[in-house]
């Protein structure tokens, strides 16, 4: 590499460095991504003028192909399909990485040119590639719901035998490298176990999967960087692998479970069989008329939305009442829980494609303080983060997870289609409280007849 | 490259990473994921240099796979991070308060 394309990677990566530096404020962000857009462009255009690049026909397609679906996808997708797209291209991601080590080994065993350095990142390329590959596609699969299969006994087991596998695959690969054989073993092994570490994982938990896959992308991208020597993919790489694990350890604090608790033991679930017991008699449903008059004469109004809202594409409905709201002179802030939906700042995006303003959106942490002067309440679609028994019972199985303290305002108003349990399974006492009203019913159906309702007062 | 500077650059990079991302607020986790996502497809670097080696039928192979699969990821990630910021920012909403004769306010 010439001293000129050494400069090329470097203003990608310092483009990479700012971009994300960008990334941290609303108003820049747009600017931020641009950056890191540019970083790409730099870096794919200086390879393309490398000396070892000799026929063009394959990059060219390559290049092609891949521009017209990535473009397609992005732009057809639904602002609620948002965490199986991210997990697609992650997928995507970790493949190429596994690829371009392939590659890269193939070439060195047939020249006879490998070092035990390349073969061992190439090893490492190729496990975490696969992975992230297999893993992100069933992420992917699950998010979509085209697939339900959530593993056997002993699942942990096999995936434990599986990563074993692979590194004696990995040391063989070092060891012998007459031929690239034991590098496809070790890249089906690692499919294998990427299949089966995310399979058994679902539901709440999904955001710190695509978090951690998120981050393995990153990983896979630096191993790649040592099989071929390059500066720019360990810089860019580490920068994901980095924003993956962070995200990761976010989710992980919000739910108040581990890492390992959430990759290798199911979530403790319960089995519901106390629902009678908390719920009988006690439970008042509501109508939207009802709701709309305890909306009409209050001062300050929340909305805690969660997966459900996603579910009922009812963003847009809640812009309307918000709207109504806000014209008649009330308060409205929305509480965000951070693993509210599918992947991490997932209602945020719902509710920023509605535009209601992000300064209207409060964290957890802020708006907790709060509920005691919130007049109404209104949660929608959301479950187990708002269940009052994560600081009250030590033997549930959500406990200690923080929760927003919906139960404090003076009323609250849960959107829900029936009391069925959540991911974590368990009854929620909210439902029952002497301040809390149950509206049955579809989520954007029930919110817009409560806009009209109130139109009509 | 010397391997001991390889190592520093993933030292460094790494922390560098911690420092940028812990400053990113949560409303924007998601776009942050998808972009970070979309500059992991930094590997179009490698896969571009294996389409185009000339070293065997079966390595091109590998490499045109790796950069379409790389650069789905690439420009899809870009392009989706590009749809969910706009959302955020303030120009979206003013076209859209034109279009709907309203007067613009942020809600």
């Amino acid at each position: 590499m010439d001293d000129w394309a050494a400069l090329g990677y470097l203003l990608a990566a310092v483009l990479f460095i700012l971009g994300l530096k960008r990334l941290s404020r609303p108003r820049t962000a747009v600017r931020g991504n641009q950056y890191g857009a540019a970083g790409m462009l730099v870096a794919v255009l200086v390879t393309l003028t490398d000396n070892s690049i000799i026929g063009f026909e394959w990059v060219v397609g390559g290049l092609i192909l891949g521009t017209v679906v990535g473009a397609l996808l992005a732009v057809k997708v639904q602002m609620t399909a948002m965490p199986e797209l991210v997990a697609l291209f992650n997928g995507f991601g970790g493949g190429a990485s596994v690829l371009v080590a392939a590659a890269s080994y193939t070439q060195a065993v047939d020249l006879s040119i490998e070092t035990s350095r390349l073969s061992s990142s190439a090893a490492l390329a190729s496990l975490i590639g696969a992975v992230a590959f297999t893993g992100s596609l069933v992420a992917f699969a699950k998010l979509r719901e085209a697939l339900h299969w959530s593993g056997f006994r002993g699942i942990t087991l096999l995936s434990a035998l599986g990563v074993a596998a692979a590194l004696v695959f990995a040391v063989l690969m070092v060891v012998d490298s007459e031929n690239a054989l034991w590098l496809w073993l070790l890249v089906g092994v690692g499919a294998v176990v990427g299949l089966l570490v995310v399979a058994p994982i679902g539901g709440a938990d999904m955001p710190v999967v695509i978090a951690l896959l998120n981050s393995l992308s990153g990983m896979a991208a630096v191993a790649a960087g040592f099989v071929l020597d390059n500066s720019l993919l360990i810089i860019a790489g580490s920068l994901v692998g980095a924003s993956g694990l962070i995200l990761t350890q976010i989710m992980c604090v919000a739910m108040n479970r581990t890492l390992p608790a959430v990759m290798f033991s199911p979530a403790p679930v319960g089995d519901g069989a106390e629902a009678d017991d908390v719920y009988a008699g006690r439970v008042r449903s509501t109508s939207p008329d009802d709701v709309a008059m305890l909306l009409e004469s209050a001062e300050r109004v929340a909305i805690v939305p969660g997966y459900g809202l996603a579910v009922a594409q009812a963003q847009h409905a809640v812009r309307d009442l918000t709207r109504r709201l806000t014209d008649r002179g009330t308060e409205v802030v929305f509480g965000i829980h951070p693993v509210a939906g599918r992947m991490p700042g997932h209602m945020n995006v719902l509710l920023a494609e509605a535009e209601v303003s992000y300064e209207r959106l409060v964290e957890m942490d802020d708006i907790n303080p709060t509920f005691e002067q919130t007049d109404v309440t209104i949660v929608i679609g959301a479950n187990d983060v708002v269940n009052p028994v994560a600081r009250t019972d030590p033997s549930s199985p959500i406990a200690g997870m923080p929760i927003l303290d919906v139960d404090k305002s003076d009323v609250v108003v849960v959107i829900k289609r029936s009391l069925s349990p959540g991911f974590a399974g368990i009854s929620n006492p909210l439902f029952a409280a002497d301040n809390s009203l149950m509206l049955f019913g579809d989520g954007r159906e029930a919110v817009v007849d409560i806009t009209k309702s109130l139109q009509h007062l | 490259m010397e391997l001991l500077i390889a190592a520093t650059l993933l030292v460094l990079a790494v922390f560098l990473g911690v420092e940028l991302i812990t400053k990113v607020p949560p409303t924007l986790h998601t776009p942050l994921m998808s972009g970070s996502n979309a500059v992991s497809g930094i590997t179009i670097v490698g896969a571009l240099l294996a389409a185009g080696a000339d070293h065997s039928t079966f390595t091109a192979v590998l490499g045109f796979v790796a950069v379409t699969m790389a650069m789905i990821n690439v420009v899809g990630g870009f392009l989706v991070t590009h749809r969910m910021l706009h959302m955020f920012g303030p120009r979206r909403r003013r076209a859209a308060a034109d279009q709907s004769g309203t007067d613009g306010e942020d809600l």
